[in-house]
């Protein structure tokens, strides 16, 4: 028997802390075949955030930094500024990147700073406990709106592609998920494409990527498909996939 | 010798830095530190450096925080409100062992406060100001040379032992202008040896993480008594003070920045009236000279502090000499500044009444 | 020697580059010196005003808290100031604008239309220069030929004929003379 699809370079062969069902591991490996397949593994910076990818930092086969809940688009800012012959990516949830660190990643586009974002839109806060996110869907459940989000006492849930879009600065931005294969494999381009933008000198490019959350979303564990649902029939309609913006594309 | 040029405080605090070796800036205005980011912005760049304005002051110390991960020698500035929000970045600095340098030019506070020059952020300095167990190294420059001169020191601190460096100085500093020469050496940033620490470009050599965390049980504790080592050898090794007239002094000055300055127009003054007055001034605020004051205590038994907060250093002083000598203060909080006057009526009311009478007079 | 100085008056008027130049003046001459401008004050949208110390010693306060020299080029800058010269010091007001008269009898008082005098140069922006000039022969802290010498290295975008202009209003103001 031969081994059709072998573990990429830049994820390294640690057992990963993440909860079955969770799509950070599928996320990461997509970054890690990207990397491998544009050669930048030795020249790639990966940024941590805080939140259940915190130990991304141990699993990306490239240097890694951890920082400060919602910053990674400043630690990014930092660093490509510092060392513009590195690549620079900026892993971050939805709590750490649309709430907290709404400044960051907002700013970091209007400077158009030569860097990747990968964005994991769950609509829930992970390794705080479930708590409601700014993503968090209307009438969804949390720890800390726990009859289900409402308008009136939160607001609606903050869709960052269509923000960023309006942004000069911001070069490229889509929005896919991973609940499904099709979804897994237009991922992995659009990553491909940031990844390529920022090799190319491009800009800021980010990509949204829908993605389950099981154990804080309440679904079965045992049953993956109630937590696929909840993407595909909850969060799809309020966040729209496609192309939000692409100030590179050839026009034809 | 070089050329003596006029200077503001703040532009030689920025071409101090650039000598010793900066080479990125991330700052977001606020008086009275805004000459720092306004020299950096045009001065980065012609040495290949980088200089961005940040959103916010978190935004711009966690900009640094990316940048010193590189091994860049780099810098952010601001003044008292602005460096409240810069210390989760200092916190998260201090636990990644990143050589940062930060310039403080204090103003009144608390919170907006207003824009005069002040020292309230002592505390804030000396003690962490962010969470968590933590040293930052802090030289207080009362000059505009020693603002063009420490930044060397600063950068060389924080490379040897990696911890957070800062000047803190105060708004009369950063705004006076004097004639300053530059005499530190100038550091040229690719001589110097790539730390083994940083991330950056790669191609052979095991990954390099650089964080603050250790979740594991027991980690955590070994992380930080490591650092306490270090903590330890900067204690013995790089405390920095200066004396004027102590020799025979009768009564000494506790004073740093711009408050020792008006403590030498005092010491003066009391001189003159045969009061024999010598000034002790603390430039490292951490680590705080200790050592030395208990060694003065063996002969001056009367030490005054001044200082423009409501008493922060002198807590320092107290916990230096532990009783071995009286120990007064003269504070002047709410970003004013004492006159040589008022400090010398206090020696005058200390030597005279001695110490009690002083302190049920006041 | 020690000669401490406070300059006052509205934004615009030049009360911050005056003190400057003296300070730039005062190191060229191989004196101490300390330039210090009240930048509180133009938030209030008050007066500017700044304090310049040009010693033989070296300087330790940059405050001027009790000035050997007060130069008052407005109207409230007369009644701020006027109190606080050291008494026999000196309180060089610019009459062209300033109508009150100094009130105290232990201390100098100079009086000198420094707008008329730069009127009749017509350049109305070398006032300041006028005042200046006054001060460096009145006191002697600092000679004319020194600020002369300092012009260009603190205006460096001025052209060679309105430096000139200046040196000009430096040597009119230095004919002013106390009674």
């Amino acid at each position: 028997m031969q081994l059709q699809n072998k573990r990429p370079e830049s994820l390294l062969d640690v057992k990963m802390h993440y909860c079955p069902g969770c799509g950070h591991g599928t996320i990461h490996r997509l970054v890690a075949e990207v990397m491998d397949e544009l050669g930048i593994r030795s020249r790639t910076i990966g940024i941590a955030p805080v939140g259940c990818a915190v130990f991304a930092d141990t699993y990306f086969n490239c240097d890694m930094i951890q920082g400060p809940h919602g910053r990674g688009p400043a630690e990014a800012t930092g660093i490509k500024r510092a060392k513009p012959d590195t690549i620079v990516f900026s892993y971050q949830g939805d709590g750490d990147l649309a709430s907290i660190g709404m400044a960051e990643i907002v700013h970091a586009a209007i400077r158009s700073e030569n860097i990747t974002v990968v964005f994991v839109n769950n609509a829930i806060y992970g390794m705080t406990g479930g708590q409601m996110a700014p993503t968090t869907l209307i009438g969804q459940k949390a720890t800390t709106c726990v009859e289900g989000r409402t308008a009136k006492q939160s607001g609606y849930p903050i869709k960052m592609c269509e923000m960023l879009a309006t942004i000069d600065g911001a070069t490229y931005l889509e929005r896919t998920t991973v609940h499904n294969v099709p979804g897994v494999i237009k991922t992995k381009s659009a990553l491909r494409k940031a990844f390529q933008y920022q090799i190319d000198g491009k800009g800021f490019s980010m990509v949204e990527i829908l993605s389950m959350c099981p154990t804080n979303w309440g679904t079965r564990l045992d049953n993956p498909s109630e937590a696929t649902k909840f993407v595909a029939e909850g969060m799809l309609p309020v966040f729209p996939l496609g192309l939000y913006k692409d100030a590179c594309a050839v026009k034809k | 010798m070089a050329e003596k040029k006029l200077m503001k405080g703040n532009e030689a605090l920025a071409e101090g830095a650039v000598r010793a070796g900066c080479r990125f800036f991330a700052g977001y205005p606020i008086t009275p530190q805004n000459e720092v980011p306004e020299y950096m912005s045009w001065r980065l760049p012609q040495v290949g450096g980088a200089f961005v304005q940040s959103e916010s002051e978190v935004s711009a110390i966690n900009m640094v925080y990316g940048a010193a991960a590189t091994g860049v020698r780099c810098m952010t500035s601001s003044s008292s409100p602005g460096m409240s929000l810069k210390q989760e970045g200092i916190s998260y600095a201090a636990g990644a062992d990143l050589p940062i340098f930060i310039g403080n030019v204090m103003r009144g506070g608390p919170g907006l406060g207003n824009i005069a020059g002040a020292q309230g952020d002592y505390w804030q300095a000396t003690r962490g100001g962010g969470h968590g167990d933590y040293r930052t190294f802090v030289m207080a420059p009362n000059s505009v040379t020693e603002m063009g001169s420490f930044p060397h020191k600063c950068y060389e601190v924080a490379f040897k032992y990696r911890i957070p460096s800062m000047v803190l100085t105060d708004g009369i500093i950063g705004q006076m202008m004097e004639p300053v020469e530059f005499t530190t050496p100038e550091v040229d940033p690719k001589a110097l040896p790539e730390p083994d620490w940083a991330i950056g470009v790669n191609h052979n050599r095991a990954k390099r993480i650089v964080k603050s965390y250790d979740l594991r049980e027991g980690f955590l504790e070994l992380m930080v008594n490591e650092r306490v080592k270090r903590y330890k050898q900067i204690e013995a090794a790089e405390v920095m003070y200066e004396e004027k007239m102590m020799d025979d002094a009768e009564i000494a000055i506790v004073a740093y920045g711009t408050s020792a300055r008006v403590s030498v127009a005092a010491m003066k003054l009391a001189r003159e009236k045969g009061l024999k007055v010598g000034l002790f001034r603390p430039i490292t605020l951490w680590p705080f000279p200790k050592a030395r004051l208990v060694e003065l205590s063996k002969r001056v038994k009367k030490f005054l502090v001044v200082e423009m907060s409501l008493g922060q250093m002198v807590e320092d002083v107290q916990l230096s000499l532990n009783g071995r000598a009286e120990v007064h203060l003269h504070a002047k909080p709410g970003a004013s500044v004492m006159t040589a006057d008022e400090v010398y009526r206090t020696m005058d009311a200390i030597v005279k009444k001695g110490a009690k009478e002083y302190a049920a007079a006041k | 020697m020690y000669q401490g100085i406070r300059i006052s008056g509205f934004g615009g008027q030049g009360v911050i580059s005056a003190g400057v130049l003296l300070a730039q003046a005062g190191m060229m001459e191989g004196k101490e010196v300390s330039f210090f401008p009240a930048y509180g004050a133009e938030m209030r949208g008050g007066t500017a005003n700044c304090s310049v110390v040009v010693a033989s010693e070296e300087v330790s306060t940059p405050i001027v808290s009790t000035p050997d020299t007060a130069i008052v080029l407005n109207e409230p800058s007369l009644a701020k100031f006027e109190p606080m010269v050291k008494p026999g010091g000196l309180l060089i007001v610019n009459s062209s604008l300033v109508n009150s008269k100094a009130t105290r009898t232990d201390i100098k008082v100079l009086y000198v239309p420094c707008n008329a005098i730069a009127g009749e140069l017509g350049n109305a922006k070398v006032m300041n220069m006028v005042a200046i000039g006054a001060f460096a022969a009145a006191t002697g802290a600092i000679s004319i030929d020194a600020v002369a010498r300092a012009l260009p290295k603190v205006y460096k975008k001025l052209k060679p004929d309105v430096i000139e202009l200046n040196v000009k209003a430096l040597k009119r103001g230095a004919e002013i003379k106390l009674n």
